[in-house]
C-alpha cells in the first residue's frame, strides 16, 4: 500500500541516490524503472558440486533466449538474460532469488537442480510473488502457487522405472542407493511403500545413503553384489546425485556387475554424466527420463543442432534437464503472448492449459497442478555414451501428490478451481496455500 | 572511561555504525524512503553478523595468536539452535492451524506427531528426535544457543590446549574439529535434516503479519546493535591487563608460563568466549539468511573468516570488521551477475567466472605484501609508522605482528 | 483375461507345431507383429516358445538377430528382416539369411527388445546353443540358464555334459548341474548329495540356490501342530515375536478382531459429537488422549460404537493360538542338509568378508597415502602449509585427461600422463615457492592463508579452462576389472594400481632422501637452514626443488585418483583436510609417519563403516573424532621425531 508513494520518492531523489556512496549496489534497480526489456532470471549454480550438471541449464537458457530474441522477442519486446551463480550454496540461492526479483526484478526466473535448493528458494518466491520454472525430475509432495515443475514427478520416472523392473526384469530384491538429500530420502520413501505395496518384503528392500561427491564406492558395490546371496534376482534403483556417479559407475565396471546380473536404474543420470566416462563396460545399465537424446524425431534433431552451434562443440550432448526448459521456456513465452502481460498472476492463469510439443514426439500439457503430462522412457546405456530406447509410454499426466504414501494420497493440488496447492479431497478443505520447507 | 582512552577507535566505530544504522534505516523500504531494497538490507545486516565474527577472529587471532580454523562451525552452532526454534515454532502454527479444521481439540500427542511429520516428512522421517526437546520453548532453545557452541569450545579447546597443541597444529585440528561437525550434520542420523538443513528461517513465528521489508530492518538493527556490543566488549577486554596477557601469550607462550600465568586458562577462556561471541552472530545471520545446512561448516568457511581478518588487519578491532564487509560484499556484488563485464580484444572477461581467481590472487598480494591489511591504511592515515623490517618476522615468534596496536 | 489369452496363444502355437512343421519363423512374427513389435516380457513368451520349437531351421539365428537388435520391421510392407550395417541405412536380410538390398534408416524400425525380453530369448535358446560348437555360445547358455535356474534346465544340461570337451566349460555345467540338482532333482538323496558336495563353498551362486530351500512363511495353527508341516521354529508371543506381530498375525488370519486405533478413535468420537459434547465429555477438553478415551468407553457403554478389545482378550487370543515358521520345502532332509550347509558357509563368508574389509582398508589407505605423500614432503619436512595441495592433485588429474585428448592409446598415454603431470606441477610448484612461499618462511600461519588465496585461484581458472563438467580419464584395459579370489574377496586392479603406485612412491621418498646428495641436503637444510648454507648448501635452490618434488608428486598422485573417481575442478578437495590430518596423525616429518596415519585412518573408516554399512558419513565422522582424540595422547602423531631433528 505504501509503494506507489516510495515509488514516486524513488523517482525524485534518483540524483540524490546516485551521489551516495551505495550508488553502486542500488543503481540496477533504478535502471530497470526504464527498462525496455523483460528480464529472465537464470538460477543455476555455476561453481561448486553441482556446477556440472546446472552449467548446461544455464547456457540453454541463454540459447532459448537468443533464439527467441532473434524471433523479434516477447511482446515486442527484447528478453534480457540476468545470470547468478548461487554457487551449490543453498541459502545463497535464497539470497540470490531475492536479488533476482528485488533488485533486478526479473519478471521470471528458470534455475534450482536439487530440490534442497528448490526449497531454499521457495518462501522468498512466494513471499514476494515470483514465478519460478523448474526443470529438474523431483519427489513430487509440493504443488506451490509460484513454480511451475517441467521435470518429471515421482509418477512420470520412479515408479514406471520400478514397475519396469518388477515386471520386465523379474527383479526381487532392490537396493536403494541415493544421495543424501530431500529427492533421495522422499523419493525411496514412496518407492520402499509402493514395493511394500507390490508384495515385495521389508527384509528385500536396502537402502543406502552417501554424500554428495562420494568416491569410495567399492564397499557399498560389493555389498549391493552379496545381496544376491539369497538367490533373489537384484536390482538396483540409483538416486545418486551428481560427480558421484562417475566413481559409482567406475566401480560397477571394476566389479563386473554386468547389466544381466545386477541391472541398475539411474534417476539422475544422463547423457551429460554419462560423458565423464567410459560406458564400453555398462553398456545395458538403465536409466528413466522423460527424454533421451536419441529420441528420433525431426524437433529433437534441431534441437540438438541448435545446442551444438550456440555451444560451438560437436561432442556437447543434450539432456532432459535441457528439455524440460526448452518446454518451460516456450510456454512461458507463449502464456506471456496470451497474457498480454508479464504480471506473474497473469501468466501463470494462461500457463494452465498451455500445449507444447515434446522433443520425443506428442505433446506436454500444463497441468492445473503446475505439473506437466509427460512420456516416460526407458534407455539402456549404449558404448558411445547414448541411450538406447526400450520402452516409450504415452505422456503420463504428473500428479503431484504421490499416491504411494498414506498422508499424500488424500492431498491434492489444482490452482485453477481449487486454488490451493495442497488440498484434502477427504475434509474439503485447503491445508495451506504456501509450501512445506 | 580508560577503554576509550586507550582504543580510541571505539568511539569513532560506535558513532560510525550508529549513523551507518540510521542511514541505511532511512532509505530502507520497511522504514524510509524505499531506496534500498530489502534483499540488500539483508545483506547488510548478515554483513555486519559477519563483522561480528571477524571481531571475535580477530581477539582469539590477532590479540591471543590462536589460528583457530573452525570457529565458523560455532557460528553454524548458533544458527542451528535459534533455527530449531524459528522452525518449530512456525510449524506449530501451522499444524495447529490445519488440526483445529479437524473436529476435535489436537491433543499434545497430535500435535507434536504433526509437527514432526511437517518437519522431517521431507527427509522421511516422523519423529521428533530428542535433541529437539528444548524447541518448543523460546528462553530454553536461547540459553543454547549459548551453551551448545560454548560448552563444545571449552571441551575442544580444554583438550587441545590441554596437550599443548599450537600452531600450524592446532589450526588442522580445528579443521578436522568443523568437518567432523559437518560430517555429523550432513547425516540424517543426526536429526537435524541432513544436508537439507532448517529452512523458512526468515519467518518469524507470531509476526506473520509483519513484512519482510520491517523485519529485514529490525533484524538489522539487532545485528548493529550486537556487533556494537561486542566491539565494546572486546576493546574493554584487549585494553586491559588481561588485553596485555594475552598478547604476551601471541608473542612468546613459554615465557608467559614461566611468569606463573596460566596459559591454558587464558587461551581456553578466549576460544570458549570468541565461540559463544560467533554463535550470537550466526543466531542473528540465519534468520536474514532464511536457510542453514551443515555446508556452511565446511573447513573452508572458517578459512574465509580467517582471511576477512587477515585483509582488514589483524590485531585491529575495526579492521575485521572492515575486513568482512569489503570481502563478503564484494563477492556478492560479483557473483550477483551485476557486476559489468569488461571487453577485451579477444573475449570478454565475466566477473562470474574470474572473480574468484582475483580474490584468490589478493589474498595471495594482501599477505605478501600488506600484512597488516586494510587495517594498516588508518595507520598511515593516522601516522602510526611501524618500522621497515625488510620482510623479516614481524615480533619475537614467528607469525607474529607485535605493534603498539593496543594504543590504536 | 490375460491369462486367458496367454493359455490361447499357447494352443494355437501346438497346434501349428503339431500339424504345420513347414510353419516358418517370418509367419510366427508376423502374426504376432504387435506383440514383437512392444515386446514385454509377460506377453512375449509363447512367441519365443513358438519360435523355438517351430522347427525352423533359421529359428535361432532369427532369435539371436533379434536378442542383440539385428531384428526390424520395414515400415512400408510391415515384414520382418534381418538388419546388418551399411552404408546409407541398413543392409537388408530376409529371415533366411538371403540378401535383399538396403534400406535407409528412416524406412526400418528396429526392434530393440529390453532386458526381460532378452532373456526370455536366450532361455529359449539354450536348447539349440547347449552343445553348439562355438564354445561362446556355450557359454552364454550356461549363464542363461544360471541367471533364471528353472526344472526344465536339468535335462537338457545333464545330456550335453558328455559331449563337451573344453574343460573349463565342463566344470561350469557340472558345478551348474549340481545347483540345479540340490533344487530341482525329485530324488531326496540325490539333492542332500549334491549339497553335501559343495561342502563350504562360498560362491554366491550356491548361497543363491541354498537360501530359497530354507524359505519359511508363518502359520497361525489352534491347537497343534500341523502333523504334515517341515517346521522351522515355533514362535512365542512375547518372547520370538512381539505381542503386536502375534496379534497381527491373527488378524491376518481373520483369528481375532482387529484393534482399536487411534485414528478410528478419533473418527468415532467425531462421527458421535452432539451439542458440543461426545459422551458427555465437553468437545473442548477433548484434548488429551485421557480424555478421548473417556469419551470412547461412555460411546461403548452406551452402545452407540462396537466393543474395542482389551489387552486381557488380546492375551487369551494369543494363548489360544500357535505360531510356526514352516519352510516352503517339504522335505526334512533337505532343509536339514541346506541350514547345516550354510551355517558352514557363513562361517567361511565371515572370514571371508574379514579379508575384504582389510583389503578395501589397505585400498584405502593407499589412496590416502598417496594423496599426503606430496604433502609429507612439503609440509612434514619443510613445514609448509600448502593449501594448494589439493589443486596439484586436480591439475595432475586434468593433465591425464588432456594427454588422452591428444594419444589415444590408453596404456600410452598414461604412461606419458604420468611424468607430464609431474612435470607440471613440479613447474607450478617451484613457481609458487619462488614467487609468494619464499617470503613467508619465516610465517607459517600466513603461508596458509596466501597458499589458500591460490587454492582458490587455480581451482576457478581449472573451472574456466575445462568446464564443471567431470572429464573422462579412462584406465587402459589391462587395468579393467577386478582381481576375484572368490565371490566375497575381490579388488579392482585400478586400486591394486594405485597400492603399487604408492609403495613405489614410498620406495623413491626413501631412495631420494637416504641415498642421494639432494636428500643429504634437504635434511640438512630442513635441521638448521643457517648451519647448512655455512657448508655451502644454497638453501633457497634447496627449498626450491624439495617444494618442487612435494608438487610434482602430487601431480601423479593426481594421475591415479582419477583413474578411480572423477575428475572435476574439485577433485583435490575432497582430499585436503584428510592429507593434513594424515601428515600430522603419522608424525610429521617422517615417511613412514605418514604411511603409519595413512593405514590407520584407512583401516580405520573402513572398520568403523562395517560396523555401520548404511552410513558412510558416520565413518568419517568417528573416524575426525577419533583422530582429535588421538592427538591428545600422542600430540606429536603416531611416529615422532627425536631430539633435534625434532625442532623446537
Amino acid at each position: 500500500m505504501a509503494r506507489p508513494k516510495r515509488e514516486r520518492l524513488m523517482k525524485l531523489s534518483r540524483r540524490a541516490l546516485l551521489a551516495s556512496g551505495i550508488a553502486a549496489f542500488a543503481a540496477p534497480r533504478i535502471a530497470f524503472a526504464q527498462a525496455e526489456t523483460i528480464k529472465v532470471g537464470v538460477l543455476h549454480s555455476l561453481s561448486g558440486t553441482m556446477a556440472i550438471s546446472e552449467t548446461t541449464l544455464k547456457d540453454t537458457m541463454l540459447m532459448l533466449i537468443e533464439a527467441q530474441n532473434a524471433k523479434g522477442g516477447v511482446l515486442g519486446k527484447q528478453l534480457e538474460a540476468v545470470v547468478v551463480d548461487p554457487a551449490s550454496d543453498w541459502p545463497l540461492f535464497a539470497e540470490k532469488a531475492r536479488e533476482l526479483l528485488t533488485v533486478s526484478n526479473v519478471d521470471v526466473m528458470f534455475g534450482c537442480w536439487t530440490s534442497v535448493s528448490r526449497k531454499s528458494v521457495l518462501p522468498v518466491i512466494e513471499e514476494l510473488n515470483g514465478l519460478l520454472f523448474y526443470p529438474v525430475q523431483y519427489e513430487g509432495e509440493e504443488s506451490s502457487k509460484n513454480v511451475f515443475y517441467t521435470g518429471a514427478a515421482p509418477n512420470q520416472q520412479a515408479i514406471p522405472a520400478v514397475d519396469y523392473f518388477l515386471e520386465e526384469l523379474g527383479i526381487e530384491k532392490f537396493a536403494l542407493l541415493g544421495t543424501d538429500y530431500v529427492y533421495p530420502r522422499t523419493t525411496n520413501n514412496i518407492l520402499e511403500s509402493y514395493l511394500l505395496s507390490k508384495g515385495i518384503a521389508k527384509e528385500d528392500i536396502f537402502v543406502n545413503y552417501t554424500p554428495f561427491g562420494h568416491s569410495d564406492w567399492s564397499k557399498i558395490v560389493g555389498d549391493v553384489v552379496a545381496l544376491g546371496a539369497d538367490g533373489k534376482k537384484v536390482g538396483v534403483i540409483s538416486t545418486i546425485n551428481g560427480d558421484a556417479n562417475i566413481g559409482f559407475y567406475k566401480e560397477l565396471a571394476a566389479a563386473g556387475v554386468t547389466a544381466d546380473k545386477l541391472p541398475v536404474v539411474a534417476f539422475s543420470v544422463g547423457e551429460e554424466e554419462l560423458s565423464g566416462l567410459d560406458t564400453s563396460n555398462l553398456v545395458g545399465h538403465l536409466a528413466a527420463w522423460n527424454y533421451f537424446m536419441s529420441a528420433d524425431t525431426p524437433e529433437n534433431a534441431a534441437f540438438i543442432a541448435q545446442w551444438k552451434a550456440f555451444i560451438k562443440d560437436d561432442a556437447r550432448v543434450t539432456n532432459d534437464p535441457m528439455e524440460a526448459h526448452y518446454i518451460g521456456f516456450n510456454m512461458w513465452v507463449n502464456a506471456v503472448t496470451a497474457a498480454g502481460t508479464t504480471d506473474v498472476d497473469a501468466v501463470s492463469a494462461a500457463m494452465i492449459g498451455q500445449k507444447f510439443p515434446n522433443l520425443t514426439g506428442g505433446v506436454a500439457e500444463m497441468l492445473p497442478n503446475h505439473h506437466l503430462t509427460k512420456p516416460v522412457l526407458i534407455g539402456e546405456i549404449r558404448a558411445d555414451g547414448q541411450f538406447d530406447i526400450i520402452s516409450q509410454t504415452d505422456p503420463v499426466p504428473g500428479d503431484a501428490w504421490t499416491d504411494f504414501l498414506p498422508a499424500s494420497a488424500v492431498l491434492a493440488a489444482d490452482w485453477k478451481d481449487l486454488k490451493c496447492g495442497m488440498y484434502n479431497t477427504e475434509t474439503k478443505t485447503c491445508v495451506q496455500l504456501t509450501s512445506n520447507y | 572511561m580508560q577503554t576509550s582512552r586507550t582504543n580510541p577507535s571505539l568511539t569513532v566505530f560506535v558513532a560510525t555504525l550508529l549513523a551507518f544504522a540510521v542511514l541505511i534505516t532511512a532509505l530502507s523500504e520497511g522504514y524510509g524512503t524505499g531506496h534500498l531494497s530489502t534483499s540488500f538490507i539483508k545483506t547488510l545486516g548478515k554483513t555486519l553478523c559477519l563483522g561480528l565474527a571477524a571481531l571475535a577472529m580477530d581477539l582469539i587471532w590477532g590479540y591471543a595468536g590462536i589460528l583457530s580454523l573452525g570457529h565458523m562451525a560455532f557460528f553454524a552452532l548458533g544458527g542451528y539452535m535459534i533455527g530449531m526454534w524459528l522452525m518449530y515454532a512456525r510449524t506449530r502454527e501451522i499444524v495447529e492451524a490445519s488440526l483445529s479444521g479437524g473436529g476435535l481439540p489436537a491433543t499434545p500427542q497430535e500435535l507434536e506427531q504433526g509437527i514432526a511429520s511437517q518437519i522431517f516428512g521431507v527427509v522421511g522421517g516422523s519423529d521428533l528426535p530428542f535433541i529437539w526437546g528444548f524447541a518448543h520453548s523460546f528462553p530454553l532453545q536461547m540459553a543454547l544457543v549459548v551453551l551448545v557452541p560454548g560448552v563444545l569450545a571449552l571441551v575442544f579447546g580444554w583438550l587441545a590446549f590441554r596437550a599443548r597443541v599450537t600452531g600450524v597444529y592446532l589450526s588442522i585440528l580445528t579443521q578436522a574439529m568443523t568437518l567432523a561437525l559437518a560430517l555429523y550434520l550432513f547425516q540424517n542420523e543426526s536429526g537435524l535434516r541432513g544436508n537439507n538443513g532448517l529452512s523458512g528461517l526468515q519467518n518469524l513465528p507470531g509476526l506473520a503479519d509483519v513484512d519482510q521489508a520491517t523485519l529485514s530492518v529490525w533484524f538489522f538493527w539487532a545485528s548493529a546493535a550486537a556487533l556494537g556490543l561486542a566491539y565494546l566488549l572486546i576493546s574493554w577486554i584487549v585494553s586491559g591487563k588481561f588485553g596485555s596477557v594475552i598478547r604476551a601469550i601471541r608473542d612468546d607462550e613459554a615465557r608467559v608460563r614461566f611468569l606463573g600465568y596460566s596459559v591454558e586458562g587464558y587461551k581456553l577462556f578466549v576460544f570458549a568466549l570468541t565461540a559463544v561471541v560467533i554463535a550470537l552472530a550466526g543466531a542473528l545471520y540465519y534468520p536474514q539468511a532464511g536457510i542453514i545446512n551443515p555446508a556452511e561448516l565446511a573447513p573452508t568457511a572458517s578459512i574465509y573468516l580467517a582471511v576477512w581478518v587477515a585483509i582488514g588487519g589483524r590485531g585491529r578491532l575495526y579492521g575485521a570488521v572492515i575486513g568482512a564487509a569489503v570481502v563478503s560484499l564484494l563477492s556478492s556484488w560479483f557473483t550477483g551477475g551485476r557486476a559489468p563485464s569488461i571487453p577485451l580484444g579477444f573475449g570478454r572477461l565475466d566477473w562470474v567466472d574470474w572473480w574468484q581467481v582475483l580474490l584468490g590472487l589478493t589474498f595471495v598480494l594482501v599477505t605478501l605484501f600488506a600484512p597488516k591489511g586494510l587495517g594498516g591504511l588508518f595507520d598511515a592515515l593516522t601516522g602510526l609508522r611501524s618500522p621497515n623490517r625488510r620482510g623479516a618476522a614481524l615480533g619475537p615468534d614467528q607469525g607474529a605482528l607485535q605493534e603498539r596496536e593496543a594504543q590504536k | 483375461m490375460r491369462h486367458l489369452s496367454r493359455f490361447l496363444l499357447i494352443a494355437l502355437c501346438w497346434l501349428w507345431t503339431g500339424f504345420a512343421q513347414a510353419q516358418v519363423a517370418q509367419e510366427i512374427l508376423q502374426s504376432n507383429s504387435a506383440l514383437v513389435e512392444k515386446a514385454s516380457r509377460q506377453t512375449i513368451g509363447p512367441v519365443i516358445d513358438a519360435l523355438a520349437t517351430s522347427g525352423d531351421p533359421a529359428a535361432a539365428m532369427i532369435l539371436g538377430a533379434w536378442s542383440a537388435k539385428g531384428l526390424g520391421l520395414r515400415k512400408t510392407d510391415g515384414r520382418f528382416v534381418l538388419l546388418g550395417p551399411s552404408a546409407d541405412g541398413y543392409a537388408l536380410r530376409d529371415l533366411n539369411g538371403n540378401d535383399i538390398g538396403t534400406a535407409p534408416t528412416a524406412e526400418i524400425a528396429e526392434l530393440k527388445p529390453n532386458a526381460g525380453v532378452r532373456g526370455l530369448i536366450a532361455t529359449a535358446l539354450v536348447q539349440f546353443n547347449l552343445s553348439d560348437p562355438d564354445p561362446t555360445k556355450r557359454a552364454d547358455a550356461l549363464a542363461s540358464i544360471a541367471s533364471d535356474p528353472t526344472e526344465a534346465g536339468l535335462a537338457p544340461l545333464r545330456a550335453s555334459i558328455a559331449a563337451e570337451k573344453d574343460a573349463g566349460l565342463l566344470a561350469q555345467k557340472q558345478r551348474l548341474e549340481r545347483l540345479l540338482t540340490l533344487r530341482f532333482d525329485p530324488d531326496s538323496a540325490a539333492r542332500v548329495m549334491a549339497i553335501q558336495s559343495f561342502g563350504a563353498d562360498i560362491g554366491l551362486d550356491l548361497r543363491g540356490a541354498l537360501n530359497p530351500l530354507l524359505a519359511t512363511r508363518r502359520v497361525v495353527v489352534v491347537g497343534a501342530a500341523p502333523p504334515d508341516a517341515n517346521i522351522a521354529q515355533e514362535l512365542l508371543p512375547g518372547k520370538t515375536l512381539t505381542i503386536a506381530q502375534a496379534y497381527e498375525l491373527l488378524q491376518a488370519a481373520n483369528l481375532a478382531p482387529a484393534r482399536l486405533t487411534l485414528a478410528d478413535q478419533r473418527a468415532a468420537l467425531i462421527a458421535n459429537l452432539e451439542n458440543g459434547a461426545v459422551g458427555g465429555v465437553a468437545l473442548a477438553v477433548l484434548n488429551t488422549q485421557a480424555a478421548r478415551d473417556r469419551a470412547y468407553t461412555a460411546l461403548e457403554v452406551a452402545g452407540k460404537v462396537p466393543l474395542a478389545t482389551t489387552e486381557d482378550e488380546v492375551t487369551s487370543a494369543l494363548a489360544n493360538h500357535r505360531f510356526f515358521d514352516v519352510y516352503l520345502e517339504a522335505d526334512p532332509a533337505v532343509t536339514q542338509a541346506a541350514s547345516t550347509a550354510l551355517a558352514a558357509i557363513s562361517q567361511q563368508v565371515g572370514i571371508m568378508q574379514a579379508a575384504d574389509l582389510a583389503l578395501d582398508g589397505l585400498s584405502l589407505a593407499s589412496i590416502y597415502f598417496l594423496a599426503a605423500i606430496g604433502l609429507a614432503i612439503t609440509f612434514g619436512v619443510m613445514g609448509v602449509i600448502n593449501m594448494a595441495h589439493g589443486e596439484f592433485i586436480t591439475i595432475g588429474a586434468y593433465t591425464g585427461f588432456v594427454v588422452q585428448q591428444w594419444v589415444p592409446n590408453y596404456t600410452a598415454s598414461i604412461l606419458i600422463a604420468l611424468p607430464l603431470a609431474f612435470a607440471v606441477t613440479f613447474a607450478i610448484g617451484v613457481a609458487m615457492e619462488r614467487l609468494v612461499i619464499r617470503h613467508l618462511y619465516k610465517r607459517p600461519l600466513e603461508t596458509l592463508l596466501a597458499t589458500f588465496g591460490i587454492s582458490i585461484a587455480l581451482q576457478q581458472i581449472l573451472k574456466n579452462i575445462f568446464g564443471t563438467q567431470a572429464r573422462p580419464l579412462t584406465s587402459p584395459a589391462w587395468l579393467d576389472g577386478a582381481w576375484v579370489l572368490n565371490d566375497v574377496v575381490s579388488i579392482s586392479y585400478i586400486r591394486i594400481a594405485i597400492f603399487v603406485l604408492a609403495l613405489v612412491f614410498l620406495a623413491f621418498f626413501l631412495w631420494l632422501m637416504k641415498r642421494t646428495r639432494l636428500g643429504l641436503e634437504v635434511r640438512a637444510v630442513t635441521q638448521n637452514p643457517t648451519m647448512a648454507a655455512s657448508m655451502g648448501i644454497n638453501p633457497d635452490r634447496i627449498n626450491m626443488l624439495t617444494f618442487g618434488i612435494g608438487s610434482g608428486i602430487a601431480g601423479i598422485a593426481g594421475v591415479a585418483i582419477g583413474l578411480f573417481a572423477k575428475v572435476t575442478s574439485e577433485l583435490g578437495t575432497d582430499y585436503i583436510v584428510q592429507s593434513f590430518m594424515t601428515v600430522v596423525v603419522g608424525g610429521v616429518g617422517n615417511i613412514w609417519g605418514a604411511l603409519a596415519g595413512a593405514t590407520m585412518i584407512g583401516g580405520l573408516q573402513k572398520a568403523i563403516e562395517w560396523l555401520n554399512p548404511s552410513n558412510t558419513l558416520a565413518a568419517q565422522t568417528y573416524m575426525i573424532l577419533f583422530i582429535i582424540l588421538f592427538i591428545q595422547f600422542r600430540p606429536r602423531g603416531i611416529i615422532a621425531l627425536k631430539g633435534r631433528a625434532a625442532g623446537d
